[in-house]
């Protein structure tokens, strides 16, 4: 008789706890395209980008993944064309001037001169940018669009990426945490 | 005639899934051989962008370099496999439309069989239980079957 009530009971506590989960999943604030990104923990891709140039000139150096080394990075990859790289710039702004970070663009599927205008028109707060023009070296970071932004820690392996643009709440309670405890190392 | 007008349409349109893609006219290699294991290996690969789409089906920009990037390194001389582990050391188990076999998602391939038995080896119980009820209602114990001959006016029965 009691194995029987017992049968009754298993349906809806496995209802009451599926409906648990999705209720925290829904409030969590994550958006679920977002997906996960296999790289972290792995070396940085090799690859090797040539200076925004136009006119002969350029303002930066370009970036090859041997710049890494004994630095912490922040690779953030952005576009003239892209709004929410515009939406994020005060903030990658920002965290260029964070004492002991290093902060270096990678300018994707971009006309020189349109990045370069957007630079010299918004501030340009990279040391280095590389251009990777057909988005090659982006496939190598696993990317699927534009902003994205990667922390390198200084054995030069990938330990953070996030995906879209980094607003004043994602600089504050996920990239500078995590940028104070890889300056630590 | 209308009938077979309608009937002749319906076939012609449902006859060419296979033709159906977003690939373009100068993406495909000129080896057919390495292009016909290009398509194989982009109906595996999802378009992480359209999510619901393989990167053959997709016009995304990003399917189209993963496109080019798949054929980049057929022509380099990965196998199928290799470029297929190419892609998904960069873009994780998500990119794999056929999700990978192993101990993280048994629980997805083997999942809904489980549950199918379990349900079934429930419903079994269930009507064996059931059967042995109704058998031990229909057969009469001895006292009542003392009390139906009495009634029935059975020879031997007691008054």
């Amino acid at each position: 008789m009691t194995l029987r009530r017992l049968l009754f009971v298993v349906p809806v506590i496995l209802l009451i706890g599926l409906a648990v989960i999705a209720a925290s999943y829904l409030t969590g604030g994550k958006d679920p395209r977002e997906l996960p990104s296999a790289l972290i923990n792995k070396p940085v891709p090799v690859f090797d980008l040539p200076a925004i140039t136009v006119d002969g000139q350029t303002t930066r150096p370009g970036l090859s993944s041997t710049h890494f080394a004994g630095k912490v990075t922040l690779v953030n990859f952005f576009a003239s064309w892209c709004t929410p790289c515009l939406a994020e710039h005060p903030q990658i702004t920002a965290l260029s001037r964070v004492k002991g970070l290093t902060v270096v663009g990678i300018n994707y599927k971009n006309k020189p001169a349109a990045a370069s205008q957007w630079l010299a028109r918004h501030g340009n707060p990279y040391t280095r940018i590389g251009v990777d023009a057909k988005g090659d070296t982006a496939l190598e970071f696993g990317l699927y669009g534009v902003p994205e932004t990667f922390l390198i820690d200084r054995k030069g392996q990938i330990r953070l990426k996030h995906v879209g643009p980094v607003t004043v709440q994602v600089m504050n309670n996920k990239i500078m945490p995590a940028v104070r405890a890889l300056l630590a190392q | 005639m209308i009938r077979f007008l309608l009937t002749l349409t319906i076939a012609l349109g449902t006859g060419f899934p296979a033709t159906v893609h977003a690939i373009g006219p100068g993406e495909a290699l000129k080896d057919a051989q390495l292009e016909a294991r290009a398509r194989d290996i982009g109906r595996q690969l999802r378009c992480l962008v359209c999510q619901n789409q393989s990167i053959d089906d997709s016009d995304a920009p990003l399917a189209q370099d993963l496109r080019r990037l798949v054929r980049k390194r057929l022509v380099a001389g990965d196998t199928n496999r290799q470029v297929i582990a190419y892609v998904h050391a960069r873009y994780g188990d998500f990119v794999l439309l056929r999700p990978p076999m192993d101990p993280r998602t048994w629980i997805l391939w083997f999942g809904p069989a489980i549950v199918l038995l379990l349900s079934l080896v429930l419903i079994v119980m269930k009507l064996k239980s059931r059967r042995t009820r109704r058998q031990q209602e229909a057969t009469l114990s001895d006292e009542e079957k003392a009390r139906a001959d009495a009634l029935l006016d059975k020879p031997g029965a007691g008054a």
